[in-house]
């Protein structure tokens, strides 16, 4: 049986046509391999890039917006942050530590290329569930993958998210995100220019780790355990070591002003990085494939173009600077090579040696943005007006506090395996609302006395339902995270996690989230400057529900104390700050009482900004001694939460039934404040023309809420610290 | 005049910086000693401070002592110099014998990051010596490798000389005897897992740290007298 090699290698036959067309002439295999990795879905966003464009880019701070390496923004000082969220999903399933570690090998570099020190990462993590022996074996690899690589490499790992559920039995979610800062001057592009320049390879040498990562792994859907197993040699293995040197050398390089550009090795290797640098720049490049440094002797070129080993780095060096380039990657122990050359035209030109034979010819452009993009069909889902006619306000509950002991746990397990302190920044970690760091000067170290908060975000039960409104919720839970520790948002960034795009359900899905981060951030004011989509995440024929994940940088304008955070004190009044509800649909609550449908509560964009700005003021202005968001688990999981972190329970009033404790409705802050401040915050929200509603007392060691729970809290704090540890510690099943 | 610290980088060092910021928050100077040279001039005090020298793939230490620096390093805590190894440091001393006993993996084989409380055994030595014995700090850990052990003589020896600097309340790790720091015999080399640069500012949780660096910077003074 003879399959055309194009389709071997993941293209389709209209796209080998199309490639014809563009040479004049059959592509030769190197060249149909260079496509086959740079049209892949992973690389050229065929699916997706029609629908991004609706969304919004620009912003007064915005000093890059998507399509390169990162977004960058201006951060005032004359400081620059550099942020970028990407999936590792498809490695992370086949190989759970390895394809998590080099997921933050890959966002660290796309970082640190654009002239940035990385400082942050954040990895928001979603997995089968708990009593599932290999769900929890991926959980563990990859929570192990991400503290080995990233606790080595010397980068905090500051927050995430992690969830368990049936949708991703499979096919996990890992997300990772960077966040960088750069003296402004020092912001440098993924491009080359200078005829005559040369392309120095840095880093480690190409083996046959990861050939064709993007087009084998990431771009198709799992089908059976045996072929999956065979895709193991698609991913690639992480070396943080060699990583820790390469951010030096590199920051090094950028430092002394020897780089005219650089770009790292990702997806498609040495392909991505030279046709990239070159059509940005609007140059060409000839490439010398017998001058890269291998780890086996006898790669094929395709192989060696193709290659996704990690830990490499491409810069674009003038002649007269190349001995100063290569004395600072020797202080670090880093391999430097000249494999390429700038030259004038279009053309990629793959040599034999630089006056050998031409191995292949196409035009640099052709690989990096001619890809044919797809308006694929699009239909919702069949059993969508079913699913939201189907309201959970009716399932009963005839055990509250059973169900709220249910919805809370410790995520710690995950996070103390994360250096999460290194740097001096870290003023909230993980386990709060947002991340808050002190935003010192990148160079000098002076503190501005300002912070940056992240917040990332994401909700597949919300985004089931109504994928459009879920994600604007998302957008919207985001701001509240970061105005819960002070900060305003500034700019954001989405990892676009969904199934088969071939599916036209699925391309409804993405079309409508993209739609619905685009009404947000519109009415929000938030800028978008970067994104990775993630699709064809289904496993045996099952698309996962579609899991949008938004990052939100935020800044806050005076970092002079620790935000008050979820603890409280005994005799504080309790408050909830927003609107009440009772809208189930969407929630946690349903979903554990295995209820998926209904409507999800409405979002209120511009009372959502009058709440968080009114949190924003009363967190700053030091007026309250606790805050925490409303999100899974409703107002319930808030108190019970938030009288853990502080060793006090409660005793609330005015909650009408089990729907409004466990309601995920939206523009929703808990608050405490002791009884002489009470006053001062009523004011507030009243002028802010925000709902307030006393709902009791921080006190004593029971949680109770009249009429509905009173359950003591050392048991409930027992039951939310143990959960993960005794699932995960009860062992796991490989493959 | 100030003292001056110089705080070793490997390749693989990533506390280097955080040491900097947290000696110069006290009023202490110093400056960074790359581990290729063995020149320590205009230094009074060393610092070896955590993260990952040389990857330690093979064993967290195993590499870095044969970096030229701890020759030099070796022979300044012979003359007395104040040398204090900070977590991957204190891995780095004991592999060079100038700490007694090794640092293996957690019990429990996690990694952990996070706050610990840790009591002022003693203040003999260069970093306790402005702390009180029977204090208790707040200090954060960050660790895979921090489980103290040694022989039963080597634990005999350093109580009899008073050389357990650190011992935690609640031992994260598995420490033979719930050790979290130690000292040589004359109190100048001191390697500890706790991380005193985190603990130097109240807006990261807790500012215990300052005490050990201020005794740090006053042996440095000492010394340089």
């Amino acid at each position: 049986m003879s399959e055309p090699i194009h389709r071997a290698l993941g293209l389709t036959d209209d796209e080998a046509e199309e490639i014809e067309s563009i040479l004049g002439r059959e592509p030769n295999h190197l060249e149909l391999a260079m496509y086959s990795v740079m049209w892949s879905e992973h690389c050229s966003y065929k699916s997706s890039r029609l629908h991004l464009g609706r969304l919004p880019t620009e912003g007064e701070r915005v000093l890059v917006g998507p399509g390169e390496n990162a977004g960058v923004l201006d951060v005032g000082d004359d400081i620059a942050a550099a942020i970028r969220i990407e999936s590792h999903n498809h490695p992370s399933a086949i190989e759970p530590a390895q394809g998590a570690a080099t997921g933050v090998g890959g966002i660290l570099r796309d970082i640190f290329t654009m002239g940035a020190r990385p400082i942050a990462l954040m990895d928001p993590l979603r997995f089968g569930p708990l009593d599932d022996a290999r769900s929890r074996w991926i959980a563990e690899g990859v929570v192990d993958g991400i503290s080995g690589y990233g606790n080595a490499v010397g980068v905090p790992t500051v927050g995430g998210e992690v969830v368990f559920d049936e949708t991703y039995a499979d096919n996990p979610l890992v997300n990772v995100l960077c966040l960088g800062v750069l003296p402004t001057d020092r912001l440098v592009l993924g491009q080359a220019s200078g005829v005559g320049n040369l392309a120095v390879l840095l880093g480690s040498r190409t083996g046959r780790d990861g050939i064709g990562g993007v087009s084998v792994l990431a771009s198709a859907g799992f089908s059976s355990d045996e072929e999956d197993s065979a895709k193991r040699p698609s991913v690639q293995v992480g070396d943080p070591f060699e990583e820790k040197r390469l951010i030096e050398a590199c920051l090094a390089l950028l430092d002394a002003g020897l780089v005219v550009g650089i770009q790292d090795l990702g997806g498609a290797g040495l392909t991505c990085a030279t046709s990239e640098t070159a059509s940005r720049g609007g140059v060409g490049m000839d490439v010398d494939v017998t001058a890269v440094p291998l780890r086996e002797a006898d790669l094929e070129p395709f192989e060696t173009m193709t290659s996704e080993s990690q830990e490499r780095m491409l810069a674009i060096v003038e002649p007269g600077d190349l001995a100063a380039v290569l004395e600072i990657c020797d202080r670090w122990e880093i391999l430097a090579t000249v494999v390429g050359r700038v030259t004038d035209g279009a053309s990629l030109r793959i040599l034999d040696g630089f006056d050998g034979e031409v191995l292949a010819d196409v035009p640099a452009s052709s690989l990096h943005d001619a890809a044919p993009l797809y308006d694929r069909p699009m239909v919702a889902p069949a059993d969508l007006d079913r699913r939201r006619a189907d309201s959970p306000a009716s399932i009963p509950c005839p055990d509250p506090a059973a169900d709220l002991v249910e919805l809370v746990h410790d995520t710690s397990w995950v996070w103390s395996q994360y250096d999460h302190q290194l740097f001096l920044n870290t003023v909230v970690g993980p386990g709060g609302d947002a991340t808050l760091l002190r935003l010192k000067h990148p160079v000098d170290g002076v503190d501005t006395g300002r912070g940056l908060a992240l917040s990332t975000d994401g909700n597949h039960r919300w985004c089931a339902l109504d994928p459009r409104a879920g994600t604007s919720m998302l957008v919207a839970e985001s701001m509240m995270n970061l105005a819960c520790v002070g900060a305003y948002p500034i700019a954001l960034v989405n990892c676009l996690n969904f199934g088969n795009p071939e599916h036209p359900e699925v391309m409804w899905q993405l079309s409508e989230s993209i739609d619905g981060m685009a009404e947000a951030c519109h009415a929000l004011g938030i800028p978008v400057v970067g994104g990775n989509v993630s699709l064809y995440n289904e496993s045996r024929g099952s698309d996962i529900d579609p899991t949008p994940v938004v990052g939100l940088l935020g800044l806050v304008g005076r970092l002079e104390a620790v935000p008050p955070g979820l603890d409280w004190n005994e005799g504080d009044r309790i408050v909830l700050l927003g609107p009440v509800s009772r809208q189930l649909g969407g929630s946690a609550w349903a979903a554990s009482r295995g209820h998926l449908g209904g409507e999800l509560p409405p979002l209120d964009l511009e009372l959502h900004s009058r709440v968080a700005e009114l949190v924003r003021g009363l967190v700053a202005d030091q007026l309250v001694s606790a805050v925490h968001d409303v999100s899974g688990g409703g107002l319930g999981a808030a108190l019970a939460e938030m009288s853990i972190a502080s060793g006090v329970g409660c005793s609330v009033a005015r909650v009408d039934d089990h729907a409004a404790l466990f309601s995920e409705a939206p523009s929703r802050v808990v608050a405490a404040v002791d009884a002489e401040g009470l006053a001062a915050v009523e004011h507030r929200a009243e002028a802010s023309g925000v709902p307030l509603a006393r709902l009791g007392l921080a006190t004593g060691t029971t949680i109770k809420v009249k009429g509905l729970v009173d359950v003591v809290l050392d048991d409930v704090e027992q039951a939310w610290r143990s959960r993960l540890p005794d699932a995960l510690g009860a062992g796991t099943t490989q493959g | 005049m100030s003292a001056r610290v110089g705080i070793v980088l490997f390749p693989g060092t990533n506390c280097e910086l955080d040491v900097t910021e947290a000696i110069g928050s006290i009023g202490g100077e110093s400056r960074i000693l790359w581990h290729g040279d063995a020149d320590l001039s205009g230094v009074d005090a060393i610092v070896i401070p955590g993260g990952f020298a040389h990857g330690d793939y093979l064993r967290p230490g195993a590499i870095a002592r044969f970096s030229p620096v701890m020759t030099a390093v070796s022979e300044f805590a012979a003359n007395g110099g104040p040398v204090i190894g900070i977590c991957n440091g204190f891995q780095v001393l004991t592999e060079s014998g100038l700490l007694p006993g090794a640092l293996q993996k957690n019990a429990g084989l996690k990694f952990r990051c996070g706050m610990a409380r840790i009591r002022v055994a003693s203040t003999r030595s260069a970093l306790t010596r402005s702390a009180t014995v029977g204090d208790v700090l707040s200090i954060p850990i960050n660790h895979f490798e921090g489980n103290y052990t040694c022989d039963d003589r080597t634990l005999a020896l350093l109580r009899d000389e008073d050389r357990i600097a650190f011992s935690y309340v609640d031992n994260p790790n598995g420490s033979t005897g719930d050790i979290a720091g130690i000292s040589n015999e004359a109190g100048n080399v001191v390697g500890l897992m706790p991380h005193p640069e985190r603990a130097c500012n109240p807006l990261l949780g807790s500012d215990d740290g300052r005490v050990l660096l201020t005794s740090l910077v006053g042996s440095a003074r000492a010394a340089a007298v």
